[in-house]
């Protein structure tokens, strides 16, 4: 590992080790009260299954509505395996039965990838929808799954610590992946599918790999919160919780994991402090949404994230600024020059036809977000 | 035989139902190449117009449906021009994430609206008169629905090959740009279709209501998605295949419904979406439809 890797890899752990204590902290001084540490651990929850989601839809660029679906396979198998086993607070065997819930996920995800994700995305986005009520009718009609009933009886045995670093595994897990040649294929794939196929990409294999490891980390959250509630019921894990997550990872930014944990936690915790918004909640989220694709369609971060090395750009933006750029090759003016004269009618023509007809010729100033996955 | 006869007018008649929402899914399909998730929202909508202008204007079934019909045309024309038609040239995720968003926007605001209580709807089938073919009951609902979708069905294939803007719709489909060099007005063309998919929504509306006499704001959803896997069953984009499609998705839930063991009967809601992952798998064009090389 090279050393500057190694320096950062140690602020971020550092970082999150620090963050847990301040969290532990508070919440064994008693200062907070029960139901905030419970909210915590929920709000780790979602922002797993969310950013486990960013995986197939900001990644790979797959819209996924059956997310909660795959969650749903996870909590189930936790649940059986934790409830058949038969002792509460046992934590190994607790993150046995995760890690369980996680591999049937992943399995299930294998299973149904294998046949449609060779299909476009639409097509992908309706199947997804399909299995998660697939799921939903299967957990409901199955004797072992409760048939109908709520499972019940499930130890409540996810914590504050648990939920919290099973996110943090999460991100640093899907943080290196996107970061490793596997990633680099996987978001190629987003960008251009046919171009990344050309150069060799195995774009089924690549999906499939992306697809079973936002199942596996779904289908942990799954297990989570299977743990967390104590009672599960197929209706739970619907099309709309499929939606909720799927609000989570726009707001925060397609493709940016920190930002879907901040969206993540930001839309668990509203609802609770503002109680008389919850029945106007998915109005207003209606209404952001179609301005966020209208007007930021790569959501609040869009891809940055919140890390050190942002953060200290940030920084020494501010001092680039502060300091008056002179000579030659002072920032942007450089790539301003080599426009060429024509360029801005052409760009006019372009725009009228796109005006009138909604197509585009695809000019090389647009930015690369309106090109992705374009219209064939 | 009865108890199958029985079934299989009963497949009809669901089926003409999904046809009639599927043929405006596969129309803005094939103009605009989204997957319009607020499709069956506006067959809502167009129920909870029916409704209270029967219930509170008391106007007659028939023009409460021809009224309702223009409300959701209008409706249907101010969500493409509002959310949709900035979108055409983004990316399809967010063509798609902006088609969830009006979804959840009009069923959240009519359950607001109007309260997310099941309302029942003042006409029902029982009180159409009953036939007998043999020893078979046939409602004449039954047969007036079918009819009815039949009819509506051959106006749109006529239009559709006949009339100058259904040509120009099957144009701008086939090559948006190529239609605009053609002096077709691409964005007129694109509203009209959204304004005839939205009617056709509207005439399920009023046949869906009088089968199942219950408005709820979360109504349009089930349909909606089965008239989608109907669509997509038939051939997306294919006028033709969405008739199709939507008949044979109504018999193949009826009959599994109707024939499934007891203990299975949870399984029969999840038949349709294994239907759709069968046709994705065998046939991903659809049973019409002619797979194409992708070109680059």
């Amino acid at each position: 590992m090279p050393k500057s890797k190694f320096v950062s890899y140690s602020i971020n752990l550092a970082a999150a080790l620090a963050v847990y204590l301040l969290f532990h902290f508070l919440f064994s001084s008693g200062i907070v009260s029960r139901t905030l540490i419970d909210l915590f651990t929920l709000c780790c929850i979602f922002a797993t299954a969310a950013v486990s989601l960013n995986l197939s839809t900001g990644l790979l660029g797959e819209l996924n509505l059956g997310h909660a679906g795959f969650m749903s396979v996870g909590a189930y198998t936790a649940a059986l395996i934790t409830l058949a086993a038969g002792r509460s607070g046992n934590v190994g065997i607790l993150l046995l039965s995760l890690l369980a819930g996680g591999l049937t996920a992943a399995l299930s995800a294998l299973v149904i990838g294998i046949p449609v994700l060779r299909l476009r995305g639409d097509y992908l986005a309706i199947t997804t929808l399909a299995f998660g009520e697939i799921v939903k009718v299967l957990m409901r009609s199955m004797k072992i799954t409760g048939g109908g009933q709520p499972l019940t009886g499930i130890a409540l045995d996810t914590t504050y610590t648990i939920g919290y670093w099973a996110l943090i595994i999460t991100l640093i897990v899907i943080y290196t992946l996107i970061r490793s040649r596997h990633g680099r294929a996987i978001i190629s794939i987003r960008e251009d599918d046919i171009a990344a196929e050309a150069c060799g990409v195995s774009v089924t294999k690549y999906k499939l790999i992306a697809f079973s490891f936002s199942a596996f980390f779904a289908g942990i959250a799954g297990g989570l919160y299977a743990h967390y509630a104590g009672v599960l019921e197929p209706s739970f894990f619907d099309y709309n919780q499929s939606v909720n997550f799927m609000v989570m990872v726009v707001f925060g930014g397609i493709g940016s994991l920190t930002g879907s944990v901040l969206s993540a936690f930001f839309l668990t915790l509203l609802p609770e402090f503002l109680r008389g918004i919850d029945t106007y909640r998915t109005l207003i989220y209606s209404v952001i949404l179609v301005f966020l694709m209208h007007y930021r369609p790569s959501g609040l971060l869009g891809q940055r994230e919140l890390s050190q090395r942002g953060i200290a750009r940030v920084f020494r933006r501010e001092r680039l600024e502060a300091q008056p750029i002179s000579g030659v090759g002072g920032g942007r003016a450089v790539e301003r020059e080599n426009v060429p004269a024509s360029g801005s009618a052409e760009r006019k023509a372009d725009s009228a036809l796109r005006d009138r007809t909604g197509t585009s010729s695809g000019t090389p100033e647009e930015p690369l977000e309106h090109r992705m996955k374009g219209r064939r | 035989m009865t108890y199958f006869t029985m079934q299989l007018l009963n497949g009809l008649q669901i089926g003409s139902i999904y046809a009639l929402i599927a043929l405006g899914y596969t129309m803005v399909y094939g103009i605009i190449k989204l997957i319009n998730f607020a499709h069956g929202e506006i067959m809502m909508t167009a129920a909870y117009s029916i409704y209270f202008f029967i219930t509170l204007l008391h106007i007659p079934f028939i023009p409460a449906t021809l009224l309702a019909m223009l409300l959701s045309m209008a409706l249907g024309m101010l969500i493409e021009k509002l959310a949709y038609r900035r979108l055409r040239s983004a990316s399809r995720l967010s063509a798609l994430i902006t088609a969830i968003a009006v979804s959840l926007f009009l069923q959240t605001g009519y359950a607001i609206l109007f309260t997310p209580d099941p309302r029942a709807f003042p006409v029902t089938a029982s009180s159409f008169p009953v036939f007998y073919l043999g020893e078979v009951p046939l409602s004449s609902w039954t047969l007036i629905t079918i009819a009815v979708a039949l009819a509506v069905m051959i106006l749109l294939q006529l239009f559709v090959t006949r009339h100058k803007a259904g040509k120009a719709m099957l144009v701008v489909s086939e090559d948006v740009k190529g239609a605009y060099l053609m002096g077709i007005k691409v964005n007129n063309i694109v509203s009209m279709t959204f304004a005839i998919g939205s009617a056709l929504a509207a005439i399920a509306a009023a046949l869906f209501i009088v089968s199942y006499p219950q408005i709820t704001p979360y109504m349009g959803a089930m349909p909606g998605i089965k008239a989608f896997i109907a669509a997509v069953l038939g051939g997306i984009g294919l006028i033709p295949g969405a008739m199709l499609g939507g008949f044979l998705l109504g018999l193949i839930e009826t009959m599994t419904r109707a024939y499934i063991p007891a203990s299975l009967s949870q399984l029969s809601e999840g038949v349709v979406f294994i239907v759709l992952i069968l046709v994705l798998l065998l046939k991903p064009a659809g049973l019409l439809g002619k797979s194409e090389r992708e070109k680059v």
